[in-house]
């Protein structure tokens, strides 16, 4: 079982990315959960959701403590050091940033890979706002390959309709930039 | 049939407009507005023919809704936590009247203080209004409760509580398999119901009951609900004939040879199963029983089940201020007693207000269960997860 | 005393399905008083109809109004309600 754990700020559409890659997910005959922490949901407010991601039936019903993936959708949330706690040795952390991974990879040890992308600099340019979920989805999908990137656009085309189109085009856009660093040998 | 992804909040919609309901009356309240929202969806385009009335309130929604059942329609309500105490009063006249009215109950805390999460205490505090309550573990059984909610309802003509755990079930999208819609309909035809308010008849309804008559009126809902218990075998039956899943009024997990159990309602199911299913690897013979139809509530399917273990830890997900002890456990204690089977048994409640129950605490309480049957004596009450 | 229905012979849901059946129900024997209507008086202003609290005033061919002393429970509201005092309480008998 995978399960990814997702930081965000309200507003940069976390909670949507976890459903889209659970979605897609399940459209390619996987099980798949996702669910958020909600608090009190305001503009800006730091956010937590997860997705489990699993070839058999998920009994599972708890929140992710210790997770093989962390996603970031926000470039400030990236530079703070709880976001990869309780990351599983030889995980994966797929963050907003516009540096190097090497950057992130030097203080956080126990991830294997890490992925950076300028999912602002993308979702501006291709969205005209920072909200930054889908940009980070194709990222995540050229850091894990966990699903098809056809998968994600299938169900950002159902989801989205007027906006698909230009959502898509970030998630590309994002999967042909994403830089990725792998850690050599034993972990 | 197509499977696809759902919240369990979706589930439930998709659900009830596959029933064609003729009415639903609802007004919003957190985590359960995103079913009302959806269906109001389906009318607003044309997908869902029937009468959405929006109300001020949820007295005003269960009032909607027993009169508009009165007529003979199929109708729909959804709530959460202060939402159905507000409906309280109007949930005994909702039975007393004999409504076959299904709600779906998101659960929810009670305040105060104000919380938005999960726990059973909304549900516990209707226990007796005289409605069948269905708990569901998952977005799938959510969608198949909700349809045999119906059925049921109709054919006893008492009111259905389906209730599914806030933000746990209702906010997590997974898969749900839907099944075609003409087979829904072949499972609950619409069939207009006896009008009991029409002019042509003049009937009174909601008359005084005075004390040489309440009492028959209130038995026959005691007795309905006794025997509604056929009719929900049977419906779960038929269910099962045409959609192949099966519910029962519990679900067992690896209790055929087990020594030890934990007793659980909703969400709390799953991840205790996982648990009971990596002790099981450890050689530990230990089971799950999870409560599906807690009204009227499976007697015999407990002293079955749970008569002959070592040890029973009951999870009860709300509480009974000084009461002598809480409502899952009490009528699993009530039950076993009756029949004079007496396992040893353990109260924990765990998960108020939606602090989160992770594995270590399911490890904690299938742990105390075999400390206590060593000691040969139960303890009281373990809070778990409680900071002290 | 008549024997009450038990709970298998009663409507579910407390519904009465006779329509009509407090037609059937005499309070004739309830009365100390039972009201006199005085035609010459009467000036069919139907005060006495409005504020019967049982609905046991009728009215006459003529437009005047009587009571109905099958339902008449002799409370007096129609003496009271009566502006020219038409009606009179008397004792029976």
């Amino acid at each position: 079982m995978l399960e990814i754990r997702w930081h965000g700020r309200g507003g940069q559409g976390s909670v949507t990315a976890a459903e889209i890659l659970a979605t897609a997910a399940i459209n390619e005959g996987k099980f798949s959960q996702a669910f958020a922490a909600f608090g009190p949901e305001r503009r800006g407010a730091p956010v937590l959701a997860f997705t489990r991601i699993n070839d058999n039936e998920i009994l599972l019903r708890t929140q992710i403590y210790e997770p093989d993936v962390v996603v970031v959708l926000d470039h400030h949330l990236s530079e703070r050091d709880d976001i990869s706690e309780g990351l599983k040795k030889g995980g994966i952390l797929v963050l907003n940033s516009v540096y190097e991974p090497e950057r992130y990879a030097k203080k956080i040890p126990n991830a294997r890979r890490v992925a950076t992308v300028d999912a602002t600099g993308i979702a501006i340019k291709e969205l005209g706002t920072p909200v930054t979920n889908t940009a980070i989805l194709g990222a995540l999908v050229k850091a894990t390959g966990i699903v098809k990137l056809g998968s994600v656009e299938d169900v950002i085309r159902e989801r989205f309709k007027t906006f698909a189109e230009k959502n898509i085009a970030a998630v590309r856009a994002a999967f042909a930039q994403t830089k990725i660093f792998e850690r050599e040998g034993n972990m | 049939m197509k499977r696809v992804g759902l919240s369990g909040n979706y589930a439930v919609a998709y659900a009830v407009k596959m029933a064609d309901v003729d009415v639903v009356a609802a007004y919003p309240i957190t985590p359960q507005t995103t079913i009302v929202e959806k269906l109001s969806e389906f009318v607003a385009n044309g997908e869902l023919e029937a009468e959405y009335i929006n109300v001020e309130s949820e007295h005003s929604a269960m009032s909607a809704c027993v009169g508009a059942s009165l007529t003979g329609a199929r109708v729909f309500t959804a709530t959460s936590s202060q939402g159905l105490a507000y409906m309280h009063e109007v949930l005994f006249m909702a039975s007393g009247l004999r409504t076959p009215i299904v709600m779906a109950n998101v659960n929810r805390a009670l305040s105060a203080p104000l919380n938005i999460w999960n726990d059973h205490s909304d549900a516990m505090a209707e226990r007796d209004a005289g409605w069948i309550q269905l708990w569901v573990t998952s977005a799938q059984e959510a969608f198949d409760a909700t349809l045999e909610a119906f059925k049921i309802a109709e054919d006893v003509l008492l009111p259905v509580m389906v209730n599914l755990d806030g933000y746990i079930l209702s906010h997590t999208y997974e898969p749900v398999v839907l099944p075609d819609e003409s087979l829904v309909r072949e499972f609950v035809p619409s069939r207009p119901l006896q009008n009991r308010v029409s002019p042509k008849f003049a009937y009174s309804i909601g008359v005084v009951g005075p004390p040489e008559a309440y009492y028959e009126m209130k038995y026959q809902v005691v007795d309905a609900i006794e025997k509604s218990r056929k009719k929900i075998k049977d419906v779960d039956k038929e269910f099962g004939d045409k959609f192949g899943r099966e519910y029962n009024f519990v679900n067992e997990y690896m209790m055929e040879d087990a020594d030890y159990a934990l007793v659980t309602m909703g969400a709390l199911t799953g991840t205790a199963k996982a648990v009971a299913s990596g002790l099981r690897k450890e050689g530990e013979k230990v089971g799950v029983l999870s409560i599906r139809c807690f009204r009227p509530f499976p007697k015999e399917e407990i002293v079955a089940l749970l008569g002959d273990l070592k040890g029973v830890g009951v999870v009860d997900r709300a509480v009974t201020p000084g009461g002598p002890s809480n409502p899952l456990f009490a009528d699993i204690a009530t039950t076993l007693y009756e029949k004079g089977r007496r396992p040893l048994l353990q109260s924990f409640v765990a998960g108020l207000g939606g602090r989160d129950v992770p594995v270590d605490d399911f490890k904690l309480m299938f742990g105390l269960v075999k400390d206590v049957v060593k000691e040969g004596k139960s303890r009281p009450c373990v809070y778990v997860g409680l900071r002290e | 005393m008549s024997r009450l229905k038990g709970w298998k012979e009663i409507p579910i849901g407390g519904t009465i399905v006779e329509p009509g059946s407090s037609v059937e129900f005499d309070v004739s024997s309830w009365r100390t008083y039972r009201p006199l209507f005085d035609k010459k008086k009467c000036t069919k202003c139907g005060m006495c109809w409005i504020f019967c609290p049982e609905g046991a005033i009728k009215i006459n061919d003529d437009g005047t109004y009587d009571v109905n002393l099958s339902y008449c429970k002799g409370c007096g509201i129609c003496q009271r309600a009566c502006a020219v005092k038409a009606i009179t309480m008397v004792k029976e008998g």
